[in-house]
């Protein structure tokens, strides 16, 4: 028993006295180490080349908005030859398409989120994901063409009826007299209403997307009670889908909006450019930042190409704005937070 | 009353008893404590209220409203008020058989079920007005594609020499525009997959300082509008570095676009691969690098697939890009590095602003060309999706 117990009193200082602490953290192998390196830097590559077209479009605006000062943002004309050169008419024909597009998608989009998710059924809701999902991945060029050829002669008589029966609303009017019996159609085409109505076909997938995504989410739980508590349908969208599918709805419609304001080549089929402020949007003639720029580098010289760069950078700052808040929107839905009810 | 209740069901359950009850009689005693209720206490499982089913009442005034609104706006529009146009006459029967519907409607039931019955029109109404769009865009892009589809002269030829209003759809072709195509996509894919995956590597398995900063550009990025990014190539390549209107440059354009769509969704993809086999390569002693390689990207392998797919499928179909930077040309180019080489979209877009109907016809077999090519695209990714959902169960 003593002879058990004597060696013991050393013991505990022995293990302390010889054992180092393992390493438990003893770094990466030189493979590893090469693997995070190389990931590291592509990504960083990825980040500098992506992010560094914000820095460039911004540095290349600075001798232009220099030169015009704020001139550049209330001068509607684009006469470089001339030296007049200004955003105003077309940063607002911009956002005249965009808030056209969005008006016109936005409730179809909904709807069309509601019903895959709500009311469709079973063997029909796959088809009608797949659908929205081709909806997005068809060429703009090709919306362009159907809205050019197909879209407009139909959209020509929507212009028409709303400028005879609300002509009288600044929004609709029209110059021309839109009840003579061989009323000028040229008046009506090519115009920010139909290059609008083009344009929502784009935005509607990627707005129907994101809204189909919350709307599936939204708690069984909660949908279960509400029908319980003897609602109907629509009373359960109501009162469940819709409040739970809200941060969605609102970063869905954004992301369609960024969409929509950078739209090039559909609205450059359609419209015929010009460069007045103008709220008539059934009549001829619009312009968005997007086609200023196709338009008009072929014969760009460097300064008005600086210019145009400058209009860019305008147009990058709305649609990445406007793209940060909306996925701060999408995000926050999705975590669930935000959807208290 | 509650004897007359008591009788009736007694007498006619009478029979359902002696049918069902006669094996058990312990089933007998309790239809006979039980009010009356033999459906009850026969079919004891819980069934949920149906809230899918329609009865006649549903179903006639859905279809007696849509009936009677297409009949009465028939009469009034095309010959009382002699309006014309098919989008009008649409247009009208829908708002007349939403009048109808209602009122039919307030007729039997009650205020919450008609709300109920018109939001769920309106809703289907929604989506087959979307339908609808997307069908015809698809259709009336294939049927006018077919005078230039069916001569070969099409796929072989290309615009050299040809006068593309003019001459007949027997001369000429898209051959310049489909090897473009082909060519640009392919170097920009070859750019963009190694950057993509890599970055999608490194948001999801390495992370580490910056990583924040990598997904929020990288993210933001993916909305950039296409011409922006063809802005960027053409000031930064053309214009300074002094390189000439190529597909390469073309290339480079496609692949600033698709670098971001790529790893967003690989890094989704790479998200939902478990964590149990990354933890169990790690525990069996493989180093990250062997994990990331052997385990997470073979399991991921049909999710990176399908976003590589959408990528290619998404800028297959760019044009402004394309518009600044790689120059249309009418005759074929091997060449990716010199001389501009013209692309599918680009021969659609010099089609579509033209007024002549030959020339809208070339871009129209162009435009089938380039749906063809999308549509194909996109059935892989559903059927390389598919199985990957089949093997998970």
């Amino acid at each position: 028993m003593t002879d058990l117990l004597e060696p013991a009193p050393p013991a505990p200082e022995a293990p302390l006295d010889l054992d180092e602490p393992r390493l438990i953290d003893p770094g990466l192998p030189v493979g590893d180490r090469m693997f995070h390196g190389i990931t590291r830097s592509i990504s960083v590559f990825v980040l500098v080349v992506t992010g560094s077209i914000g820095v460039f479009l911004g540095y290349q605006a600075v001798p232009t908005l220099h030169r015009y000062g704020l001139r550049f943002f209330t001068e509607t004309q684009w006469i470089p030859e001339r030296n007049k050169i200004g955003v105003a008419s077309v940063l607002v024909g911009t956002v005249e398409i965009a808030v056209i597009a969005l008006v016109v998608a936005f409730p179809l989009a909904l709807l069309t989120a509601l019903y895959i998710s709500e009311y469709s059924p079973a063997w029909l809701k796959s088809s009608l994901i797949a659908m929205i999902d081709l909806m997005a991945a068809v060429p703009s060029v090709i919306y362009g063409l159907w809205g050019f050829h197909i879209l407009q002669p139909h959209a020509l008589l929507i212009s028409r009826w709303l400028a005879t029966n609300l002509g009288w609303l600044p929004l609709f009017k029209v110059d021309t007299d839109p009840r003579a019996a061989f009323w000028a159609q040229s008046a009506f085409t090519s115009s920010a209403f139909i290059a609008g109505l083009c344009v929502s076909m784009m935005v509607i997938p990627l707005a129907c997307a994101v809204m189909l995504g919350v709307f599936r989410q939204a708690p069984l739980g909660e949908r279960e009670g509400a029908l319980a508590l003897g609602s109907t349908r629509w009373g359960m969208i109501r009162t469940v889908v819709l409040p739970f599918g809200r941060g969605g709805i609102i970063g869905g419609t954004m992301l369609g909006l960024g969409r929509a304001l950078g739209e090039t080549i559909a609205v450059l089929l359609i419209i015929s450019p010009s460069f007045d402020i103008k709220i008539k949007i059934l009549s001829n003639g619009a312009n968005t930042v997007s086609a200023l720029i196709a338009g008009n580098f072929g014969e760009a010289t460097s300064a008005q190409l600086t210019a145009l760069l400058a209009a860019g950078f305008m147009l990058f700052i709305m649609t990445i704005g406007i793209n940060t808040v909306a996925a701060v929107f999408v995000g926050r839905s999705r975590s669930g937070a935000g959807t208290d009810i | 009353m509650t004897t007359t209740t008591r009788i009736a069901p007694d007498t006619a359950g009478s029979d359902d008893t002696t049918v069902i009850g006669e094996p058990i009689p312990a089933a007998v005693a309790t239809t006979d404590r039980s009010d009356g209720g033999q459906p009850l206490a026969v079919e004891p499982e819980d069934r949920p209220r149906p809230i899918n089913q329609r009865t006649i009442d549903d179903r006639a005034s859905l279809w007696g409203s849509l009936g009677a609104a297409v009949a009465v706006v028939w009469v009034a529009y095309e010959h009382v008020l002699n309006f014309s146009g098919t989008v009008g006459f649409v247009l009208c029967s829908w708002l007349v058989f939403l009048a109808f519907y209602t009122a039919v409607s307030l007729l039997s039931q009650p205020w919450p079920i008609v709300k109920d019955r018109l939001a769920a029109v309106v809703v289907a109404g929604g989506a087959l007005l979307v339908t609808f769009a997307l069908a015809t865009t698809l259709v009336t892009t294939f049927w006018n594609g077919v005078p230039a589809l069916r001569h070969l002269n099409f796929y072989v030829k290309d615009m050299a020499g040809v006068s593309p209003g003019t001459d007949p759809l027997t001369r000429g072709g898209a051959y310049h525009a489909i090897l473009g195509t082909g060519i640009e996509v392919l170097i920009g894919t070859l750019i963009s997959l190694p950057l993509g995956i890599g970055t999608a590597v490194f948001l999801s398995e390495v992370r580490g300082t910056g990583t924040r900063l990598v997904r929020t550009v990288v993210e933001a990025m993916t909305a950039l509008p296409d011409i922006l990014a063809g802005l960027f190539v053409y000031v930064l390549l053309i214009i300074l570095l002094g390189w000439q209107r190529s597909g390469f440059a073309a290339a480079v354009a496609l692949s600033i676009t698709m670098t971001p769509i790529v790893a967003r969704s690989a890094e989704v993809v790479l998200r939902v691969v478990p964590a149990g086999l990354r933890e169990a390569s790690l525990a069996l002693g493989a180093s990250r690098w062997q994990t990331v390689w052997r385990v997470v990207l073979p399991t991921a392998r049909a999710g990176l697939a399908t976003s590589l797919i959408l990528g290619i499928a998404r800028v297959a179909g760019e044009t402004a890009p394309l518009l600044i930077v790689s120059g249309a040309t009418t005759f074929t180019n091997h060449d990716p590095f010199h001389r501009p080489m013209n692309s599918l979209p680009l021969l659609v877009y010099a089609g579509a602003r033209s007024d002549q109907p030959l020339y809208v016809s070339r871009a129209y077999g162009a435009a089938s060309l380039l749906l063809f090519l999308v549509l194909v695209l996109f059935i892989i990714t559903r059927l390389v999706s598919r199985n990957r959902l089949n093997r998970r169960r």
